[in-house]
């Protein structure tokens, strides 16, 4: 819930979620479930009227803009829909950019940007402005951008929503990589396939969460392939 | 199978262990499905349904081999199941059904049948989207996985939708 009195908007309500260190998770619900307020609620661009949110162990829903918004430098890397890089910078720019708010020295920022822009396949175009980037590309260096901090929880909304099938394929690697990797992970989407990329998931509808599972790590994976891709009716 | 291993004889006469090599390549990391005696099995249904015949071909220092070619009615049968527009049947109109019996009856929560249905579907996705990850973009088999991954996902598309109406109707009662 966020707002006040008469204006007070019930768009998630009642919702309890623990996301443990090193952990994926995908929110996943139809349009105006809910689930993109959750996202801002955690990454503290919304404010809950009620209830309580902790990062590491320490509560900070309490906690004043500015408060916030240096834990959002330091803690917490956002992958946004529509990307958000900055058109007047570099991709090597964009992602060294929040290190160097962060107080970095400039070439340690700019080391670690290339390093990134490296790991997420886009180390030639790292000199490249967004203007001149494919969408997948974009959200390849906005992905780079969320990482160059080493934030403690990565908040995804919608990262292949403006994609196409096979610029999404190489979001949802780098995505399936970072779950490799360790890094925490919220995922919010109403796309399956980023969806299943998560070891977690959950169901939103009407502001809440109503169905949640474990989608893996699961044994004898290849058992359950044959019998997706429709081999076991073989003689 | 029978349809699959008649087209993989069109192109000229071959021998079981060929046949198996070329359908491994088609199917990459789900080859493993796919037992060597499945093979044999359904080349000897089809030699004793006149589809295909045989010989044994000697070989200088190893066993004998059983070299398969495909008859005029093998031919025909190829061309015929080339020319099809058949297509594996979908799953909707049981599950739909069931649904609908499940709420008249008061059995369970149509929208608890969905879900677990959708979180079964999402597993399978999971599963399939590892295995296309670790495919190269160009093999034959991750175009197979893409397309099982497309089907699985319109699955999960539709039982939302499942979801939300019966959700619609529960609410409304």
């Amino acid at each position: 819930m966020y707002g006040h009195g008469p204006s007070l908007v019930r768009a998630v309500d009642d919702v309890d979620l623990e996301v443990s260190a090193g952990e994926t998770v995908s929110v996943m619900g139809p349009s105006g479930c809910g689930k993109s307020t959750l996202l801002y609620l955690l990454g503290g661009l919304e404010r809950a009227s009620a209830g309580e949110i902790q990062l590491a162990g320490e509560r900070v829903d309490r906690l004043s803009q500015a408060r916030w918004a240096r834990l959002r430098r330091y803690a917490i890397g956002f992958v946004f829909q529509a990307f958000h890089l900055v058109d007047e910078l570099t991709a090597v720019e964009n992602v060294e950019l929040p290190a160097l708010l962060a107080g970095a020295a400039p070439r340690r920022a700019r080391q670690r940007a290339a390093d990134l822009l490296d790991r997420v396949g886009m180390a030639d175009r790292a000199r490249h402005l967004p203007a001149q980037l494919s969408g997948g590309q974009k959200q390849r260096v906005a992905v780079a951008r969320a990482l160059v901090n080493e934030p403690l929880l990565v908040l995804a909304d919608e990262p292949t929503g403006n994609l196409d099938t096979a610029a999404a394929t190489d979001v949802l690697r780098l995505f399936a990589h970072l779950r490799s990797a360790g890094q925490t992970l919220v995922i919010v989407t109403h796309d399956s396939r980023v969806a299943a990329t998560a070891d977690r998931l959950m169901s939103m509808r009407d502001g809440a969460i109503v169905d949640q599972t474990r989608l893996g790590p699961r044994p004898s994976t290849m058992d359950n392939l044959v019998a997706s891709v429709g081999l076991e009716e073989a003689p | 199978m029978q349809d699959v291993v008649l087209a993989l004889l069109a192109k000229g006469p071959s021998y079981g262990y060929e046949l198996r090599q070329r359908l491994l390549t088609a199917l990459g990391p789900l080859g493993s499905a796919v037992n060597a005696g499945q093979v044999y099995v359904t080349l000897g249904r089809l030699e004793r349904g006149g589809l295909v015949e045989s010989t044994e071909v000697g070989q200088a220092y190893r066993p004998d081999r059983r070299v398969y070619e495909l008859t005029a009615a093998g031919h025909e049968r190829v061309a015929t199941w080339v020319a099809e527009v058949d297509w594996p049947k979908p799953a909707p109109a049981e599950f739909h059904l069931k649904l609908t019996a499940v709420a008249t009856a008061s059995l369970a929560d149509p929208v608890a049948v969905a879900d677990s249905q959708r979180r079964e579907l999402m597993r399978r996705l999971r599963d399939v989207e590892q295995a296309l990850l670790a495919e190269s973009p160009q093999s034959a088999a991750s175009l197979l996985l893409e397309g099982t991954v497309l089907h699985l996902q319109a699955g999960i598309r539709w039982l939302e939708l499942c979801a939300e109406h019966w959700g619609k109707r529960k609410a409304s009662r």
